[in-house]
């Protein structure tokens, strides 16, 4: 076997210490009638074998366009330091630190992860770690029911579609309700979260609303009028829970300044690779007075007998080990190695580094919206945004296909991604980040442009976009 | 002190000075952030850390020489599957085809990260004897959410909305409760039976029109394989209700037990427990779960799928309306099941029977030898695991099962699972696993002699372990009554650094 020590002999002399002569009398207790009749699998491969089915699996994907995607999950530099790092085997073939003698390493990069995030959330109390930002996202709704002992909450079309269907998926379990709350339809606030609607869905004194969700930026990139949302959700009673996004919170007004009770967020963006959608970082924060109703592990400061400064799981009686089906949430493994990454690369940036990565993205940022708006592609809203924007091309689904044939992923054709809003029918959400060069940019622009000027007749004549798409 | 001791350091936080780190990125254009309006922007910056790349080195390589881990040495942690994790797994993930694609990268783009996944998928349903599987789950837990909510929708599609119940053996890890909680259902804990086993009777008489599900863990949390599973599934069925497989144990039963075949409707499957990848501090790791027939249209979405042509795609939104819907963002811990993918290919069906039998192989050895040390409460053959108790132990010294563990440490070894399954007084639940060499296994045991020696001659010793490692035994309660939960950089009010 390719990884076990035993030789003929060890497997032998095992087998006389139990007193039994084959291995097959240790399986005993499986009932003749259960018996599986064995694997119809492909035989062993040898390493060297493997890395080569490996290595042509991985080249079959193309990861070499260029590129102008996000929706949730984004291309940075990370600094070699981080991933040297976390191939530490002490981190990452450790488990959960239940013994805490043997564990102080994981125990404090998780206290300082914590601590970072607590830093860029402007909140007091920040969980180990979630799945993702969706999972996240749904934990922290149920939060808010828990919290407030109500059964209903509201979450902006503007939060991400894959979060939302996350969280109808949770809410249907637990039987409560997630309400949307539409977008302003035009206008110079077109795309962001509509106040005076979130107003009216507050008012209904026989529904009363425990959370209001809303992104900033948006799944489309735009900045919501966070102060205002969060004075509405208050005065109805409910708790006001922020979808973040890490990198821009170095530059964006955070949670705590504009009055959320809670942020959920997804990580991935701090130094962990695309890796086609995980393993990810679920970001989860609140302000102290939710602590108890906040799941997953929590990592204190105390002493050890003699004193010394150590750190500790706590506050356990929330989690399903202790409490069983009265917990928090069934959750119990986290992402404890990717809130590491983001931890080293938090601490690799600093503060003025992530300040860079975060503006840098929203220079290259502006810089594509004039390029593709020269182009023929405006932007679709005009409201601020950070580092990435919806713009309008006819036939987007079909132009996207075809720049992709020219070695440019164009970012995401909006009607994929929320086929539910005929106004996002042509649309493309596109993005920018520190590691978008301005050739990059220019080459998208020039290629766009042949695009629409020598494509629309074609586009009208051709069988539609969603067939071009496919 | 030891070496590692001393290894005891400053926060990040204590490190900081300013004007230390930098040079990873340009800088931006100063009026770069201009467009937007002051009032959407931050007041203040948030207070990181400022350090150079040696500190933030070293400090990293410090905390790590903390842990102890499957790398350093045994970690026999019940339940938990510390196996060896191969390195060519990490090299694979870290391929660049793998790790830098995105998520909503157009299928075209993708084939070998969707040929894989659907490769992974084909070899999960036959070792489970499922029709199909799932790969979204982003870990055990969130697998049997995924499982219990199909079981939900599929009572429900049939018009079937009194099920309210969920039967779980008192012997079960807290996440099944704790799963049927969150997905609406009521639990009933079921007693187990005193050979250690599911009680048949006890569930046939708490079954009925009102049971949704059974979830059963097999082999059991006591490491014993479940004799009477038969007549078990054989009244779950009876009873209209489905019978949900928590497979946290499959590590002891490939090749051997298909729980599919033998009637199991659901199960997940811990990738970080039997397909070796990395435990990571606490995660991340992957649920797969699989399905016979019946929940076969309520799977999560989007599901992989192979098209007549031979290429892959992603199943498209709404293209299949039973499912429960999504359980997560996009599709899956990918990096996580490329590592497994790799562990499947490089064993094949020869190697994984093999890992199967050497797991149980060495739980059985482990427990014959120990059998004259501590007390093994369960005398027939176990599997992957077995149950130890220090309740004679104690009785005679008033040494309890955690000191024991505590001075496993001194004895340079991660100690087993401790007063879980609950069902077992004083319980030790020791898992091998099947990469641990005899030399190992042996050394382990001479350990437990020494231990067990010295409660005897010097419970004191026991009571005050572990005295060698980096910090002794903490004051939990302080932390949990004042709790200390993140570095405050202004207020000063931290005790200063220990050295």
């Amino acid at each position: 076997m390719a990884y076990g020590p035993h030789t003929t002999e060890d497997r032998a002399r095992m087998l006389a210490a139990i007193g039994v002569d084959s291995v097959d009398d240790l399986f005993a207790d499986i009932p003749a009638s259960l018996r599986a009749s064995g694997l119809q699998l492909p035989p062993p491969e040898s390493e060297a074998e493997l890395s080569t089915r490996l290595r042509d699996l991985a080249d079959r994907n193309r990861v070499e366009l260029i590129g102008f995607l996000g929706a949730g999950a984004y291309r940075h530099f990370t600094p070699a330091v981080v991933d040297q790092l976390l191939l530490r085997g002490e981190f990452y073939t450790a488990y959960t630190p239940y013994q805490p003698e043997i564990s102080q390493g994981t125990l404090q990069t998780i206290y300082e992860y914590q601590s970072l995030m607590a830093e860029l959330t402007g909140l007091d109390v920040v969980s180990a770690s979630h799945y993702d930002g969706a999972t996240a996202t749904a934990e922290a709704a149920l939060m808010s029911c828990r919290a407030t002992r109500r059964e209903r909450v509201l979450v902006s079309r503007g939060v991400h579609p894959h979060y939302r269907e996350t969280l109808c998926t949770y809410f249907g379990g637990a039987s409560l309700a997630a309400d949307e709350i539409p977008l302003v339809a035009e206008g110079p606030a077109a795309g962001t979260t509509d106040a005076a609607a979130l107003e009216r869905l507050l008012t209904d004194p026989e529904r009363p609303v425990a959370g209001v969700i809303v992104a900033n930026p948006s799944f489309f990139g735009l900045l919501e009028p966070m102060s205002e949302i969060g004075r509405l959700a208050h005065a109805a009673g409910a708790l006001f829970v922020s979808v973040v996004e890490p990198v821009s919170l170095a530059v964006l007004a955070s949670p705590g300044e504009y009055g959320a009770d809670i942020a959920a967020g997804e990580g991935q963006s701090l130094g962990i690779p695309l890796a086609y959608g995980g393993p990810y970082l679920g970001i989860l924060a609140c302000r102290e007075a939710l602590v108890r109703q906040i799941p997953g592990r929590l990592v204190g400061m105390t002493t050890d007998i003699d004193g010394r400064r150590a750190f500790v799981m706590t506050l356990r009686a929330r989690e399903q080990d202790i409490r069983r089906e009265k917990a928090a949430s069934n959750i119990c493994t986290n992402q404890a190695l990717c809130a590491l990454a983001a931890s080293m690369y938090l601490a690799a940036l600093g503060p003025h580094g992530l300040r860079d990565v975060a503006a840098l993205g929203a220079a290259r940022a502006a810089e594509l919206e004039m390029a593709l708006a020269a182009a023929g592609a405006p932007r679709l809203h005009p409201g601020p945004y950070l580092n990435e924007f919806a713009v309008r091309v006819p036939g987007a689904a079909a132009v996207h296909a075809r720049l992709v044939g020219r070695g440019i992923l164009a970012g995401l054709p909006l009607a994929r991604a929320v086929p539910d809003d005929s106004s996002l029918a042509d649309a493309l959400l596109v993005c920018a980040t520190e590691v978008t060069t301005s050739e990059e940019i220019a080459a998208f622009a020039a290629a766009l442009r042949e695009e629409l000027s020598g494509s629309a007749a074609d586009e009208r004549a051709a069988a539609g976009p969603e067939v071009a798409a496919r | 002190m030891t070496a590692a001791g001393d290894r005891l350091g400053p926060t990040l936080f204590e490190r900081s000075r300013p004007g230390r780190g930098g040079g990873k990125v340009p800088h931006p254009p100063k009026d770069a952030l201009a467009r937007i309006p002051a009032g959407l922007l931050r007041g203040e910056g948030p207070r990181l850390p400022e350090v150079s790349e040696p500190e933030l080195t070293r400090h990293y390589v410090n905390l790590s020489q903390l842990n102890y881990a499957v790398d350093t040495g045994f970690y026999p942690l019940g339940s938990c599957t510390m196996k060896y994790n191969p390195k060519i797994d990490e090299w694979a993930a870290r391929l660049p085809g793998f790790a830098a694609l995105h998520p909503f990268a157009p299928d075209e783009l993708s084939q070998g990260t969707l040929q894989l996944l659907w490769e992974l998928e084909g070899a999960l349903a036959e070792i489970g004897g499922m029709k199909a599987v799932t790969l979204q789950p982003a870990a055990g837990a969130q697998g049997e959410l995924t499982g219990i909510l199909m079981v939900r929708a599929y009572h429900r599609s049939r018009g079937d909305t009194a099920r309210s119940e969920v039967l779980v053996p008192d012997s079960a890890h807290g996440t099944n409760p704790a799963t049927a909680s969150m997905a609406g259902f009521r639990t009933i804990s079921i007693p187990s039976a005193s050979d250690g086993g599911v009680d048949v009777d006890a569930f046939r008489s708490a079954l009925g029109p009102k049971t949704a599900a059974v979830m059963i863990t097999n082999p059991s949390t006591l490491g014993l394989f479940e004799s009477r599973l038969g007549e078990l599934l054989d009244a779950v069925h009876k009873a209209g209700a489905l019978a949900y497989m928590d497979g946290a144990n499959l590590n002891a039963i490939m090749g051997r037990f298909k729980p599919g075949e033998a009637g199991f409707d659901v199960m997940h499957i811990n990738v970080h427990k039997t397909f070796s990848t990395p435990h990571g501090g606490g995660g991340p790791g992957a649920g797969p779960v699989g399905v016979g027939e019946k929940l076969l249209p309520f799977l999560p979405s989007p599901r992989v799928l192979r098209e007549p042509d031979g290429r892959f795609r992603l199943e498209a939104y709404g293209e299949r309306p039973a499912s429960i819907g999504r359980v997560r963002a996009f599709a899956g811990n990918a990096g996580i099941l490329v590592r497994a993918y790799a562990y499947i290919r490089a064993h094949g069906a020869s190697g994984l029977c093999e890992v199967s039998e050497d797991a149980v192989l060495a739980a059985n050895y482990l427990k014959a030898r120990l059998a004259d040390v501590l007390d093994v409460p369960f005398p027939r053959p176990c599997m992957h695991e077995f149950v130890a108790s220090s309740a004679t132990l104690k009785a005679e010294t008033g040494v309890r099962t955690l000191d024991v563990a505590k001075r496993l440490i001194d004895y340079g070894f991660h100690p087993p699972t401790v007063y879980f399954p609950l069902t077992v007084e004083e319980a030790l639940l020791i898992e091998p696993t099947e990469t641990e060499s005899l030399e190992t296994l042996d050394a382990f045991v001479e350990a437990m002699r020494c231990i067990v020696d010295e409660a005897r001659h010097d419970p004191d010793l026991l009571h005050s372990a572990p005295h060698s490692s980096p910090v002794r035994r903490l004051d939990e309660a302080t932390a949990a009554r004042q709790p200390n939960l993140r570095w405050r950089a202004m207020t000063g009010s931290q005790s200063p650094c220990p050295d």
